[in-house]
């Protein structure tokens, strides 16, 4: 297939302070139904770079579910998925953290085949954000996965705490530095 | 293909935004992103099944009326009536189909129902200011609002920002979410608008909507294009090692 000509990409904006109005869901922190049993909840701050909480930010989380299959029409297994399993989150912070209902993801092969670890990827949006910054949240009781995970093990070592979800009473705690001394890893998608 | 290929999916990938598309993230003008911009490059990630799909929503989330500003209140809100229209395309011109739009704005006096807009200029009974619509299957979108005002900020001494409307894309996959803004041709406001000058030069037209005399409705409303691309296929789809990257 040859591509004659391509069209250049609108340009990124910021969702400004009134994001709320727009992108707020009463059901967005619902990754699955409240009640599903092996649910948890990841909660977490998203943090400047003088180290005080965002609180007009945005956070948005895309995975799969338990088995590996994501509830998107280019994943051969999505007739599998079980009702109510969406697999986005958002959630906004104005409650000072963010707080999405999930299970903790199935492990799928990146594009060589090679498995990778459990892991959740985030958007951030903000005021001040003229683009979102995209994440991915590990799972801190998984170090074996992790240890072998093709995409952490690009990370470098000093940096690899910044993308792990600690485990918390209900969950897990995810904190995003925005900037700073412990800025988290951000990636090109 | 070897045993650990077994549950690979076929994954297309998305082509990178050359350089001068987007805003950096550090725009000192827009004096907000100062302690809110990364200081590290990041990192490359390798596009998996993780970030070639991604929500695809819609269903059941849409309601009658909710492509249209200007109905869901007993009575109309006040300002210029005007019909946004346009389509999702994707780098290669492909239609974006059945992809969840939402939009949010101020009202025609630039005052957004929200809590910590508190500036003086009323708020209008009849106006929420949110709309959402899917594409349909040729890409295609429509709201009929209302023309948002101008608002002032604090960014600079008499700062106003020219009249936009915030618009939300999900495209087909996570590797194609954005979120941007709508603006009005030949605004006296860019000149002095940090948010919109973020943008390379070469870029902020596509920023702009276009005044459509064809979708302007005698004594009813105006009529703006907006067209939204986002990120195209790679030509080739990878299937094998040797094209990974
Ligand atoms: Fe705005």
């Amino acid at each position: 297939m040859t591509t004659s000509s391509t069209l250049p990409s609108t340009p990124s904006q910021t969702v400004g302070p009134y994001l709320h109005i727009g992108l707020t869901w009463q059901d967005g922190p619902f990754v699955v139904p409240e009640g599903t049993p092996s649910a948890v909840w990841i909660r977490g701050r998203v943090i400047d770079g003088a180290g005080e909480p965002i609180t007009d930010a945005l956070v948005e989380t895309w995975q799969c579910d338990e088995h590996g299959r994501f509830a998107h029409p280019e994943d051969p297994r999505s007739a599998e998925i079980g009702s109510g399993f969406r697999g986005f989150g958002r959630s906004d912070t104005r409650s000072g953290d963010y707080g999405i209902l999930t299970v903790i993801p199935g492990r799928v092969p990146d594009r060589s085949g090679v498995l990778q670890a459990p892991h959740v990827d985030l958007s951030v949006f903000a005021r001040g954000m003229l683009h979102r910054v995209v994440t991915r949240a590990y799972f801190a009781d998984r170090p074996e996965a992790n240890a072998a995970d093709p995409v952490l093990s690009t990370v470098p070592d000093d940096r690899r705490q910044t993308l792990l979800a600690r485990p918390s009473t209900d969950g897990y705690t995810f904190d995003v530095h925005v900037q700073g001394e412990r800025e988290t890893v951000f990636f090109d998608v | 293909m070897s045993a650990r290929h077994q549950r690979t999916l076929a994954l297309p990938a998305y082509r990178p935004d050359p350089d001068g598309t987007h805003p950096p993230l550090d725009s000192p003008d827009y004096r907000s992103t100062a302690l809110r911009h990364p200081l590290r490059q990041p990192l490359t990630l390798p596009q998996s099944a993780t970030e070639i799909t991604g929500p695809v929503l819609g269903e059941g989330r849409i309601g009658e009326r909710d492509n249209d500003l200007t109905v869901q209140h007993p009575g109309e809100p006040v300002g210029q009536r005007i019909v946004v229209h346009g389509r999702v395309l994707d780098g290669d011109g492909r239609a974006v189909p059945n992809s969840l739009v939402e939009i949010w704005q101020a009202n025609a006096g630039g005052r957004y129902r929200h809590d910590a807009d508190v500036w003086p200029s009323p708020l209008d009974p009849n106006f929420d200011g949110a709309g959402r619509t899917l594409t349909d299957e040729h890409g295609r979108y429509e709201f009929t609002t209302i023309k948002p005002g101008a608002y002032p900020w604090k960014n600079h001494h008499n700062a106003w920002r020219p009249a936009h409307i915030h618009f939300s894309l999900f495209g087909r996959s996570l590797t194609q979410r954005l979120v941007t803004q709508m603006y009005f041709p030949d605004d006296p406001l860019f000149d002095q608008d940090p948010i919109f000058n973020s943008v390379p030069e070469a870029a902020r037209n596509r920023l702009v909507s276009r005044f459509d005399m064809n979708r302007t409705t005698d004594h009813w409303a105006l009529g703006f294009e907006f067209d939204i691309v986002l990120r195209g296929r790679e030509a080739t789809p990878f299937e094998d090692d040797d094209h990974d990257h």
